[in-house]
């Protein structure tokens, strides 16, 4: 189970903005009438997207009123996922896998690297205010390993100098591109391909 | 090798678009009609003919899975919910095929709903895999739109409305009855069984839960017949497979290959051999970190299909095949899976819950030669207390790797932990439960 620390400064109140109702609408209407609290999962998405990437409790007190439960129950599943961030992180959200894929090539290099040129702990923010990191199990994506992701994008193939540079041009408000940064379409064996040759002549 | 034209994700490594043209320039939706105008008994017999088992771990065969399902719809809708909590380290063939191959994924769903009579699928994808998740609603857009899926879906006659439901970084979700209660809103933590899901399942209604690549082959096998699928392979091991193999090798890839074949050959062949060597090589994982690993000896050797893992007491699980070589530290590796193991538990058994833990204090030593002679045994009996004692199999993909260390490199362990046992050294550690020992005279 993971431990996680709710943050001390609350928002007194939270409102859904409207673009935001429109997206509970269209997440409700996905289950089966009288099991809205399906939708639990989807609505903390929605107010942590729409709260700069944390949800406060008093969001959870919002949920619980939209989707007719009890407020401890959407505290349950809020608290259980380790996705949901309850203190507030930076707008560069950078989530390194060390599980041992990526840490036998290398994973904990990028750790030294974000401890250096982010913030010297996890989840403290780094101090141009842009930027944390968390170290974070396996994210599924093995045979380009190791790789960060950064909000919703996998930077895959990476390497100690190849993630500072990442880290360079957010700190130069570029956007770095995401996908592998060896040159790798997807995760095709690099150079040495034997399999759906006919398809690169299609 | 496989041949070319034998393989079924021939956009695997996305040469020619996921779009809905392009799949369909595959033979994707081609005649769906005809498939389903044949019947759900002709379905469900050609799968079992197949002999396909499930690809997300546990190898349960597909065709019989279906057949649990109500032949009629009672008072209760049937569900189909797809799985794509793809956590399992290791593994990224699933994320491909939400990425590359989403109308097989699309399509299976279609021909599964109507072969276990459900209306609603959900497609349940784990939170990180957000943009493979909008690519899918993508291409689930481009199906409403030609009328292959909603009302008449395809012209079989069949409604069919697919739901995509986003997880939130739980390995436990990718257990088939934790992923039905987080669709339920709760937080994932498994369920008894029996009941099964295929009568109670979501919402108390008969569910089938299948794993994303079991979906995805099922339109091509029964356009090219159950036959053609069962002649891959060997007999109860059939068919073909994504292997990802990852780690310490020059290449690490994605690859489909039949069933059986060797391990060595993925490895050289295909992901470009082992750094530094064949003889470099330590230890390979065969399936996803929860099977145990195996020694350099037998990787010589073996074959990859779920019938030989078993021979020699591992597992082919998900086929993430996680190479490691001598230059990597064995009890490090294993340590921060454990680490994984006990960051991941969901809590609700004492076992695990508890078990987890303490097999990753006590590796996190034996990685740095801190622990006594005495604790491998003690690992040991820890493992065998976890396995077979907890709700769902969390407990054994946790205990099985730690197993799989011991069984094949316990003289290493022992060889850097020379510590005498706590007894004999007749330290004071006060929290050590067996202090009352020291009080006695022999001890």
């Amino acid at each position: 189970m993971s431990l996680k620390k709710i943050s001390k400064n609350q928002p007194k109140t939270f409102e859904f903005n409207i673009q935001s109702l429109k997206e509970i609408e269209k997440a409700i209407s996905n289950y089966p009438k009288n099991k809205e609290q399906s939708a639990v999962m989807s609505l903390l998405y929605i107010a942590q997207k729409q709260n700069d990437n944390w949800i406060p409790l008093a969001a959870m007190k919002l949920i619980a009123k939209t989707l007719n439960m009890p407020y401890i129950k959407v505290y349950e599943v809020a608290t259980f996922y380790t996705m949901y961030n309850l203190a507030p992180v930076g707008k560069y959200f950078f989530q390194v896998c060390t599980t041992t894929p990526c840490m036998i090539r290398g994973a904990y290099k990028l750790v030294d690297v974000c401890k250096k040129k982010i913030s010297k702990n996890e989840s403290m923010i780094s101090k141009d205010g842009k930027s944390s990191w968390l170290e974070v199990e396996c994210l599924g994506a093995c045979v380009n390993a190791p790789i960060v992701q950064i909000n919703e994008d996998y930077f895959e193939d990476l390497d100690p100098e190849k993630l500072s540079k990442i880290i360079d041009k957010i700190s130069n408000n570029e956007k770095p591109k995401p996908g592998s940064y060896r040159g790798r379409l997807s995760s095709e064996p690099e150079n040495i391909r034997k399999t759906l040759l006919g398809n690169k002549n299609a | 090798m496989l041949k070319d034209e034998d393989r079924i994700f021939k956009n695997l490594y996305n040469d020619l678009g996921a779009d809905i043209n392009s799949a369909k320039q595959r033979d994707d939706w081609k005649n769906t009609k005809e498939i389903c105008y044949k019947g759900r008994e002709w379905i469900i017999n050609e799968i079992k003919t197949s002999e396909l088992r499930g690809r997300g771990g546990a190898g349960f065969p597909t065709g019989l899975k279906w057949s649990f399902a109500p032949k009629e719809v009672g008072s209760r809708p049937h569900y189909l919910v797809i799985n794509a909590d793809e956590s399992e380290p290791g593994t990224c063939k699933d994320r491909d095929i939400l990425r590359f191959e989403p109308h097989k994924l699309i399509e299976g769903c279609l021909i599964a709903s109507y072969a276990v009579n459900a209306h609603i699928c959900y497609i349940y994808i784990r939170g990180e895999y957000f943009n493979e998740g909008q690519k899918l609603q993508q291409a689930i857009d481009e199906a409403y739109k030609e009328g292959l899926l909603g009302i008449n879906a395809s012209d079989t006659g069949w409604d069919l409305d697919i739901y995509i439901h986003y997880g939130a970084g739980a390995y436990i979700c990718g257990e088939e009855t934790a992923l039905l209660e987080s669709l339920e809103g709760k937080k994932g933590q498994p369920r008894l069984k029996p009941p099964f899901p295929a009568l109670i399942g979501l919402y108390g209604c008969p569910t089938i839960v299948n794993n994303v690549e079991t979906i995805a082959v099922v339109p091509t096998i029964l356009r090219r017949g159950g036959k053609w699928f069962s002649s891959l392979g060997r007999a109860k091991n059939t068919g073909t497979k994504i292997y990802c193999i990852s780690g310490n090798v020059n290449n690490p890839c994605n690859v489909e290959e039949e069933m059986g074949v060797p391990l060595k050959d993925l490895i050289e062949k295909h992901a470009g051999g082992v750094v530094g060597g064949w003889d470099n090589l330590k230890a390979v994982i065969p399936g996803g970190s929860s099977m145990p690993l195996l020694p350099k000896k037998i990787c010589d050797t073996i074959k990859m299909d779920f019938d030989a893992c078993v021979e020699n007491k591992t597992g082919l699980g998900t086929a993430g095949i996680v190479v490691i070589n001598k230059d990597q530290d064995i009890i490090k590796c294993m340590a921060r899976i454990a680490r994984f193991y006990k960051h991941e538990s969901c809590g609700q058994c004492t076992p695990c819950r508890e078990g987890s833990g303490w097999m990753w204090r006590m590796l996190e030593r034996m990685a740095k030669g801190e622990a006594t002679r005495d604790e491998v045994d003690m690992l040991m009996d820890v493992t065998k207390q976890i396995e077979g004692h907890t709700i769902c199999a969390f407990g054994e993909g946790s205990a099985w790797p730690v197993q799989g260390l011991i069984r094949n490199f316990k003289d290493e362990i022992i060889e850097r932990n020379k510590f005498d046992p706590v007894i004999k050294q007749k330290k004071n550690v006060p929290y050590l439960v067996d202090q009352h020992l020291l009080e006695k005279e022999n001890a």
